[in-house]
């Protein structure tokens, strides 16, 4: 290449134009980012609180309030007051005469895709969980998204047994998954066909959890009688 | 002005139709393929790319003579992430279900080589103005590419359109047609009509040009 040429070229930016640039437009980047930020997590907080509020109802059908408890470190539970959150929850369902009808408990756990997490009913009169709603789940369209949809599987649900054993430590017939049209007793999962996965994987979270959460939740329900 | 506003309105169509990002050029197959199983993923997919193309396309357009040729990538990147940030909340601002429907491809905006391909090849080169008209064929070009998958699936996948059932209860779903491989099946479908369609558009002009030339010569 000639003088003349190199000459020519035009000059390359200084190190100051190219951090003047860089900074200058991550300063504008950030500052677009917090306002978006500052204006809509009120609005996505407000909707998460009315997923989960119209998912409590979906499951606890005749209750029409909701308080929320935390199970603490002496396994009695707490009312937990705000919209403070934390682990360990359970949401208590009142009728109209502020009478407990039941409790809403999450749940998760791995399903063929990734976590499915869900919240099912506590019915401690039937013993027996009483409806289940599908919170988040990546499952297959149009095959194991059947756990969603299916209404001979969600039937499973409209009673499912959870009773303990008289001294109240475990239940006594653990939730267990059997073959689509094999049910014959109240606490087995009838499966999906073409979801077999999915459908083992909710009876297991349910097994899981429920094993967990109603002896402690029996032992307790002085806890949560009058809101108290 | 009359040239300018008719080159204006040609960035606009050529987006739409003749350079449709998917049917055309090809161009981000990603979320094409993995969010197109029901019509409504597939416009709020769209329609969430579009808003990001525009408006990065306008930032990127403004700031071109300020941006060193150096460090131009990682800028478009800083400038594309930054819209898809603000699009990520917004949509779980409107819509925890859809938010919870689109899952990880929202964020995949990013690496959308559309945008960045707009970025550089357009944006960086032309005026304001002629980037958003640019950033809005282009966008709902990909909007519209992204429905037309989107409803052929979801018809023939679940029997309905925007969940409202269409066929009678004697309908079998073709479940494979929301599987990903009725996304391959389906894009394939559509290309082989964009194909054939411009092939033909082709051929007619040819056919008129030789009509035109014997006319031509009869007459001399």
């Amino acid at each position: 290449m000639s003088q003349a040429e190199l000459a020519s070229r035009p000059a390359p930016p200084s190190t100051w134009h190219m951090y003047r640039a860089m900074v200058g437009v991550g300063v504008f980047c950030g500052l677009l980012i917090v306002t978006a930020f500052q204006v809509t997590q009120p609005i996505i907080e407000r909707n998460k609180a009315e997923a989960l509020q119209e998912a409590i109802f979906h499951v606890l059908p005749s209750a029409s309030t909701s308080r929320t408890y935390r199970l603490d470190e002496s396994n009695g539970f707490k009312l937990l007051e705000g919209k403070a959150r934390s682990e360990q929850l359970v949401y208590a369902g009142y009728d109209d005469q502020e009478e407990l009808v039941g409790l809403a408990v999450e749940a998760k756990g791995m399903g063929y895709q990734d976590v499915i997490g869900l919240i099912y009913g506590y019915s401690f009169a039937e013993e027996a969980i009483v409806g289940i709603q599908v919170l988040e789940s990546k499952e297959t369209p149009g095959l194991g998204d059947k756990i969603e949809t299916d209404q001979d599987f969600l039937q499973n649900f409209e009673r499912l047994d959870v009773s303990l054993r008289d001294d109240l430590s475990e239940l006594a017939n653990p939730i267990v998954p059997v073959k689509h049209g094999e049910k014959s007793n109240p606490w087995e999962v009838d499966g999906i066909t073409g979801a077999t996965i999915s459908s083992v994987a909710i009876a297991k979270i349910l097994n899981q959890s429920a094993q967990y959460w109603v002896p402690r939740i029996r032992n307790n329900l002085g806890n949560f009688q009058g809101g108290e | 002005m009359a040239i300018s506003s008719k080159s204006s309105t040609d960035e606009f169509i050529k987006g739409l139709w003749r350079d449709n990002p998917v049917f055309v050029q090809v161009l981000g197959m990603c979320p094409v393929l993995a969010v197109s199983n029901t019509a409504l993923n597939a416009l709020a997919m769209g329609l969430a790319t579009a808003f990001v193309l525009i408006m990065s396309n306008i930032v990127v357009s403004s700031l071109r003579s300020f941006i060193p040729k150096q460090v131009r990538i990682a800028t478009y990147i800083l400038i594309i992430a930054t819209f898809v940030t603000v699009v990520d909340y917004v949509i779980q601002a409107v819509s925890l279900d859809l938010y919870k429907a689109l899952g990880a491809f929202i964020s995949l905006i990013v690496v959308n080589c559309l945008i960045l391909g707009r970025a550089e090849a357009f944006a960086s080169k032309n005026t304001v103005g002629r980037s958003i008209m640019d950033g809005l064929g282009m966008g709902i070009g990909f909007a519209f590419a992204l429905f037309c998958l989107g409803a052929v699936r979801e018809i023939l996948g679940a029997g309905s359109l925007f969940d409202v059932q269409l066929f009678h209860d004697s309908f079998q779903d073709w479940v494979v047609m929301i599987l990903p491989s009725g996304g391959f099946f389906t894009l394939a479908a559509w290309l082989l009509l964009f194909n054939w369609l411009k092939q033909r558009k082709e051929r007619k002009a040819k056919q008129d040009e030789s009509a035109a030339l014997a006319i031509r010569g009869e007459v001399a």
